[in-house]
């Protein structure tokens, strides 16, 4: 862990040394430059293996879900109810439901689903949060009382239990239904977040001299904040687009999510789920899918996260 | 202290009313209590009327809030759709579900910390990486999945626990479905605890402590762990309302009539006086629980003491 | 050695072993960039009641050093390559573990620079006092909360026993480092690493914690190893000073001859940087450069780059600390010319 020292200052005498009890020794490289949090993170990231790993299949995920053909040439809505399930045969390598219908190819299908929904909702959550959070912390006053108020609120309602009513209400059972829900109950989240970064980013010192030299508000914000807050906004949201994927299945599986002929994971599971004795491999692809979808986003989110929050290096 | 309990209990008030007129608009608002009485068929219009006016829904939507509100703390919830009075239900599910939940949260408050300070003390080395990787695991794979598979496995093919929950929920038949709700919530804290413990290992004050000559069982337990159980607390505390509302699921799948069920049993029949009912005590609930750590962040804490 | 007499260096009883002798010590750090070589070979010693200054900049290796003694160096990422640190004569790097957590706290105690930070934020001041005795010497709470107000009071801290059960963050700067003092004191141990214990502090309160820590020695007859940064600070309390470069000692002296004559440039040139009122106006003079990569240290004299006295010479060859009159050593290639300069 390399001392923090400014390179800048040509270091003198020691009663002018920084007053810092050095756990470790100074790295002081003549000449060099302090590398920038974001090409040390970006250093950090390089070198992970689980960065990469997590990166290419989120890709993979995101071209299949573009294009299912591509890798699945038959129709997820075409059922035979003499195969039900019925094993892996030759060009249906994961076997039949119980409708009859090919798994691998309703496995595949079920991408779209599951990343639509993740990415719509973190992206709603992430614009309205960061939004939200960011105005009120660079505002303060009443704004900000009446926002954190209003998201204690969505707080108080566990999203799970939220869903469940909402949706039951709603009747939606589309993509678009269960996007907005999410955005609806967890911007709060992000806001709280950035409310926070704002807030620190606000007190820095340099932030402080800009005000004082007469910044604008936008510029400030844009220029000085917003990269700032950007970092912890970005790693949540990771993370979050994740956790949505896995609350939409389990919405799905409640039988408020998506609703058939929807092809989702989670529907394709509570169908599975009751075959379980007879037929595992139901189960078995699409619990695989969505468990390796929601793995990857976390682990990326992980890895962005460690590389962005020095603290832990 | 007192002046600071009573005013978090003030600062809920809103947050109560807020909570709740939400679910209420969205079950009494969104939905259509009396066409769904009615199911597919087309209600006659002056019953429906009549029914309406019955149930207070000729009002505005605030005054039936308040109308709602006022019969709840009288002590009246309505009746089910079975026709049996919703307290009836809260009677039987409750306990159930909170017998659920407290196994639930200790489990997951015991395995995840004693994980998450394995990993913490060990960064980077081999206990570390494996505690690591069983979160990312177990959050990964959606409850439903886990639970399924657990309960096929241990429950229908090796026989080791119960597949499904007696009558009356007994402690050792809820152990599996406790297990399987805490899951989500268990990596958290083990991640929580181990981010705060590898943070907390390198204070200074730490340094002191094995400066001053401590035992590192000391150091360890009375310094290392007690900072860092702080943000750890306080997502144990708020996560009460998390693990009874994810009872949705896991009731579900281990056949448990309590809470969840229950809730499940409203929706599916579309009874607003079972839903809004339940979702009001779990909020309460929620919000008791946040005030609790809210205090008990006080007391581990005492830079927030006398803030 | 005895204190009174350490200028002529004749009364020095050389057959007793010193309190504490760091002897030919080598830490190194792994890190992203490399091995940094934190200390280099340092040799230093201290009497009981005799006070050493360690004078260094950040980085060079003061406060490793005082980490190695005290057994709290992390490890990994740092490791002791070379050396022995023997206490009483026994060489405490060969000890077992536990053996060296009895003596830490007991025998030898360490004050730290920032003790808002080095106090457990949410523990009392009267229980991380009283802690001492109760593992210690297995006190009741109730024996150690009374000692611990009878600490309180002996390093002067007003209305101790109402202040018994506050936290550090309600006590002022001065209060909280003498609070640190205090916990070094509890087991009245033959020695106090303090490091840099006034640095964190206001000017008019830096006084007033270095005049405690030094009666206190003198009440005690404890060894002090005073790691600074501040020529100032030594002047008044040090018996000798071993000033230190890149990890390694690079002048020995006791204190008053340093100032009057120093052996080694770099000494010298610190000596220049502090600012007098008689050159008022003028510009400070500044040592040209930076401290070094410890990944990277120079080859020969470490401080050759930055030495307004480098030969060819220095850039090759390592200089040894020569002696330099009685009780002295520079580790100069050009002593005698910084010296008589």
């Amino acid at each position: 862990m390399p001392e923090t020292t400014d390179s800048q200052s040509s270091a003198t005498a020691v009663a002018d040394a920084p007053a810092v009890a050095a756990a470790a020794p100074g790295l002081r490289k003549e000449g060099e430059k302090a590398r920038s949090l974001r090409s040390d993170a970006w250093h950090d990231l390089s070198r992970k293996p689980m960065f990469y790993i997590s990166g290419l299949l989120i890709l993979f995920l995101i071209v299949i879900s573009i294009w299912p053909g591509l890798i699945a040439s038959g129709n997820p809505l075409s059922c035979d109810l003499a195969k039900s399930q019925m094993g892996p045969t030759s060009g249906h390598p994961f076997g039949f439901d119980t409708q009859g219908c090919d798994v691998y190819t309703r496995t595949v299908y079920g991408a779209r689903a599951s990343v639509s929904v993740g990415i719509f909702s973190t992206l709603g959550v992430a614009v309205l949060g960061s939004l939200l959070g960011g105005l009120a912390g660079f505002f303060g006053g009443w704004w900000d009382a009446v926002l954190s108020r209003i998201s204690d609120i969505f707080f108080g309602i566990p999203i799970l239990l939220g869903g469940v009513v909402f949706l039951s209400v709603v009747k939606g059972g589309t993509v678009t239904t269960v996007s907005v829900f999410m955005v609806l109950l967890g911007w709060p989240q992000i806001a709280r977040i950035a409310r926070g970064a704002v807030i620190t980013a606000k007190q820095q010192d340099y932030v402080q001299a800009a005000r004082a030299l007469g910044a604008s508000n936008t510029r400030m914000l844009l220029r000085h904040i917003a990269p700032n807050a950007l970092a912890p906004i970005i790693v949540v949201a990771t993370i979050a687009l994740g956790t949505y994927i896995s609350l939409e299945a389990t919405l799905s599986f409640l039988g408020v999510g998506l609703k058939p002929p929807a092809v989702s994971w989670g529907i394709d599971i509570s169908q599975a789920s009751s075959q379980i004795r007879n037929a595992p491999h139901m189960l078995l692809w699409p619990a695989g899918a969505l468990s390796l979808t929601v793995l990857a986003f976390i682990m990326l989110g992980d890895a962005v996260r460690d590389a962005l929050d020095p603290k832990l290096r | 202290m007192g002046r600071y309990v009573i005013r978090r209990l003030l600062q809920m008030v809103p947050v109560f009313i807020g909570t709740t007129f939400l679910i209420f608009v969205m079950v009494y608002a969104l939905g259509d209590p009396v066409a769904a009485m009615f199911g597919d068929k087309a209600p006659d219009p002056a019953t429906a009327a009549q029914i309406r006016h019955a149930m207070y829904l000729d009002h505005s939507l605030p005054a039936q809030y308040v109308h709602y509100m006022k019969q709840i703390f009288t002590g009246d919830f309505g009746t089910s759709a079975s026709g049996q009075p919703v307290t009836q239900l809260m009677g039987s599910a409750f306990p159930v579900t909170i017998r659920l939940t407290l196994v639930a949260f200790v489990i997951e408050a015991v395995a995840g910390v004693g994980l998450g300070l394995i990993a913490g003390l060990r960064r980077g080395r081999l206990a570390d990486s494996g505690v690591l990787a069983f979160t990312l695991i177990v959050v990964a794979v959606p409850t439903f999945v886990t639970g399924y598979v657990l309960q096929y496995f241990l429950g229908v093919k090796w026989h080791v626990a119960n597949p499904a929950v007696a009558e009356g929920a007994p402690i050792g038949d809820l152990i599996m479905p406790g297990v399987v709700l805490a899951g989500v919530s268990l990596a958290y804290v083990a991640r929580l605890t181990r981010t705060s413990v590898a943070e907390n290992s390198r204070a200074d004050y730490l340094r002191t402590a094995v400066a001053k000559g401590l035992p590192r069982r000391r150091v360890v337990t009375v310094h290392l762990l007690r900072n860092s159980l702080i943000p750890v607390v306080t997502f144990l505390g708020t996560d009460i309302g998390g693990l009874m509302a994810g009872a949705v699921v896991t009731e579900r799948i281990f056949n448990i009539h309590g809470v969840g069920y229950q809730l499940y049993q409203g929706i599916l029949r579309q009874n607003p006086p079972t839903v809004v009912g339940f979702v009001t005590i779990l909020v309460i609930i929620f919000l008791a629980a946040n005030l609790i750590v809210d205090l008990l962040y006080a007391v581990l804490d005492p830079r927030i003491r006398y803030a | 050695m005895t204190v009174t007499d350490e200028r002529t260096g004749a009364a020095a009883p050389v057959s007793t072993t010193p309190l504490l002798e760091v002897r030919d010590l080598h830490v190194e750090f792994h890190t992203r960039d490399g091995v940094a070589r934190a200390v280099n070979g340092v040799d230093y010693s201290v009497n009981a009641g005799e006070t050493l200054a360690v004078l260094g900049e950040s980085g060079s290796g003061k406060s490793v050093t005082a980490q190695t003694i005290m057994g709290i160096l992390d490890m990994p990422p740092g490791r002791i390559t070379q050396g022995e640190i023997l206490f009483h004569g026994q060489d405490m790097l060969t000890m077992s573990a536990e053996q060296r957590r009895k003596i830490r706290g007991r025998k030898i105690a360490m004050i730290f620079q920032d003790a808002l930070s080095s106090l457990n934020p949410v523990l009392s001041v009267g229980y991380q006092l009283g802690e001492m005795f109760r593992v210690h010497q297995g006190m009741s709470r109730k024996q150690a909360r009374a000692k611990s107000i009878e600490l309180m009071d002996r390093v002067r801290i007003p209305a101790a026993k109402e202040r018994i059960g506050d936290y550090p963050h309600q006590f002022s700067g001065g209060m909280r480092q003498r609070i640190m003092i205090a916990m070094a004191l509890a087991l009245e141990p033959e020695l106090i690493i303090a490091d840099e214990p006034t640095t964190a502090l206001d000017v008019t309160v830096q006084a007033q914690v270095m005049d405690l820590l030094a009666e206190l020695q003198r009440e005690y007859n404890m060894g002090l190893i005073l790691i600074t940064h501040d020529l100032g600070v030594v002047a008044d309390v040090a018996d000798k000073i071993a000033v230190m470069y890149a990890g390694r000692i690079v002048e020995t002296s006791p204190v008053h001859d340093i100032y009057a004559r120093p052996a080694h440039p770099y000494t010298k040139g610190l000596l220049r940087s502090i600012p007098r009122l008689d050159q008022k106006g003028q510009e400070l003079y500044a040592i040209k450069g930076l401290p070094p990569n410890l990944t990277r240290i120079p080859g020969g004299c470490a401080f050759h780059p930055r030495c307004p006295m480098a030969q060819d010479v220095c850039a090759t060859d390592v200089p040894l600390l020569h002696p330099v009159g009685a009780e002295r050593g520079s580790a100069c290639h050009f002593w005698k010319e910084t010296i008589g300069d």
